[in-house]
């Protein structure tokens, strides 16, 4: 039963195509989870959808242009024929994730940051960054305040900070004032998300050392 | 039924495309469809010659995937908005576009009829609530849709009347949830 959702300012600006490319795919993975976001999210696609219908076009196509495209679907149709490859039934990254770690859990390649927690940074544009962090049960996440805006969607176990707890499919949204320690659950390990429109900036001075070559 | 007889009727025409790759129905979707993705991307920051080609890349999308539209969860002007919004974040920002996991009818099963018709309903009554909207507002959300906003400054477009629309695809994805866990069980 998923507890935390997305906030309506980020289902919109998804919605809209604005936001930079990490955050758009925690929206994705967290809506693939989550029917409540999903149907939230596809009435603000409506939304995008009556704009368009209304928008009296001071522009046309030019003339040809019906079959000039008429062309372009008869050359593609052969592309089409290549489907993507199947996936596995059981799977703990649903398919936006998947397709940036390129497989599931197996296929993360981690590095240690230090007392148990692995984090592996995923390719994305650089206006935000995304990561997915590994922390074993009953593991603290150093404290850590934050610069910008921090998203944490939990794929697996679950976390409790000072304010709340998050299991699977739950989404945290921390801001600049948010400042918290997260420790996660006793039992299963957890494996979470997390983007990030800023570096973070720990407390302690040891993970502040470390920061440069955390890349975070 | 607020439809008028004049108003045509995209659904049927988006089946048509997908059943039986219908060039006139197509036509119809083109001649209506085609310069309004053309002017939102024009819109959304576009020179007119990148426009024109995009915007029929975008239409021989609509062509390919007409088979995944599901009418019980957006209108034809919904669907066909996620692809030119897909292909402008492709055009002008060249990142990848993460996409929610599909969640599409089996081969066997058919979107419900009543939901269908309830959820084009909806549709135009939301379309009706945003053509009253005070002109502040109005434009704040047009920029917004139109990729001329912030994330921090989008927060303030929000707080659309969204709720009955939004009740209705959620019946929509009930139904087709359970049409999936049932799928593989044989009758």
């Amino acid at each position: 039963m998923i507890r935390h959702h997305l906030t309506d300012d980020l289902l919109m600006a998804y919605s809209a195509g604005t936001l930079p490319e990490a955050f758009s795919l925690i929206v994705a993975t967290h809506v693939s989870l989550c029917d409540d976001c999903r149907a939230r999210l596809e009435a603000y696609d409506a939304v995008g959808g009556s704009l368009l219908d209304q928008l009296l076009p001071q522009v046309s196509m030019a003339p040809d242009a019906l079959a000039a495209t008429m062309q372009k679907i008869a050359m593609s149709d052969a592309e089409d024929a290549r489907a993507s490859p199947p996936r596995p039934a059981h799977r703990v990254f649903p398919e936006p994730l998947y397709g940036y770690v390129g497989g599931d859990l197996d296929h993360v390649r981690w590095r240690a940051v230090g007392g148990g927690v692995r984090q592996a940074i995923l390719n994305t544009s650089s206006e935000a960054s995304a990561r997915l962090l590994y922390i074993p049960g009953g593991v603290a996440v150093p404290d850590h305040g934050h610069h910008g805006m921090e998203l944490t969607l939990v794929l697996q176990g679950a976390f409790r900070d000072e304010h709340d707890r998050f299991g699977p499919g739950d989404i945290e949204i921390a801001t600049e004032e948010t400042q918290h320690t997260p420790v996660a659950e006793p039992g299963l390990d957890c494996i979470c998300l997390a983007v990030t429109d800023a570096p973070l900036k720990f407390s302690g001075l040891l993970p502040r050392l470390a920061q440069p070559f955390l890349r975070i | 039924m607020t439809r008028t007889h004049a108003e045509p009727d995209w659904v049927a025409d988006l089946k048509l495309v997908a059943a039986s790759q219908d060039a006139a129905a197509f036509a119809r979707l083109f001649a209506h469809f085609a310069p309004r993705v053309k002017a939102f991307l024009m819109k959304s920051g576009a020179d007119e010659a990148m426009a024109e080609e995009c915007a029929q890349d975008v239409m021989a999308t609509v062509w390919r995937k007409a088979a995944l539209f599901d009418p019980s969860r957006a209108s034809a002007s919904t669907w066909i908005f996620t692809i030119a919004r897909n292909r402008r974040i492709d055009m002008l920002r060249r990142q990848r576009r993460p996409e929610p996991e599909d969640l599409t009818w089996g081969p066997e099963a058919e979107p419900d009829q009543l939901d269908t018709l309830s959820l084009q309903q909806e549709t135009r009554r939301l379309t009706q609530a945003l053509e009253t909207l005070p002109e502040k507002q109005r434009v704040l959300i047009e920029r917004a849709y139109f990729g001329d906003l912030s994330h921090s400054e989008i927060a303030e477009a929000t707080g659309l009347p969204l709720g009955t629309i939004k009740s209705r695809i959620r019946i929509a994805l009930d139904r087709l949830r359970h049409a999936m866990s049932h799928e593989s069980i044989p009758k």
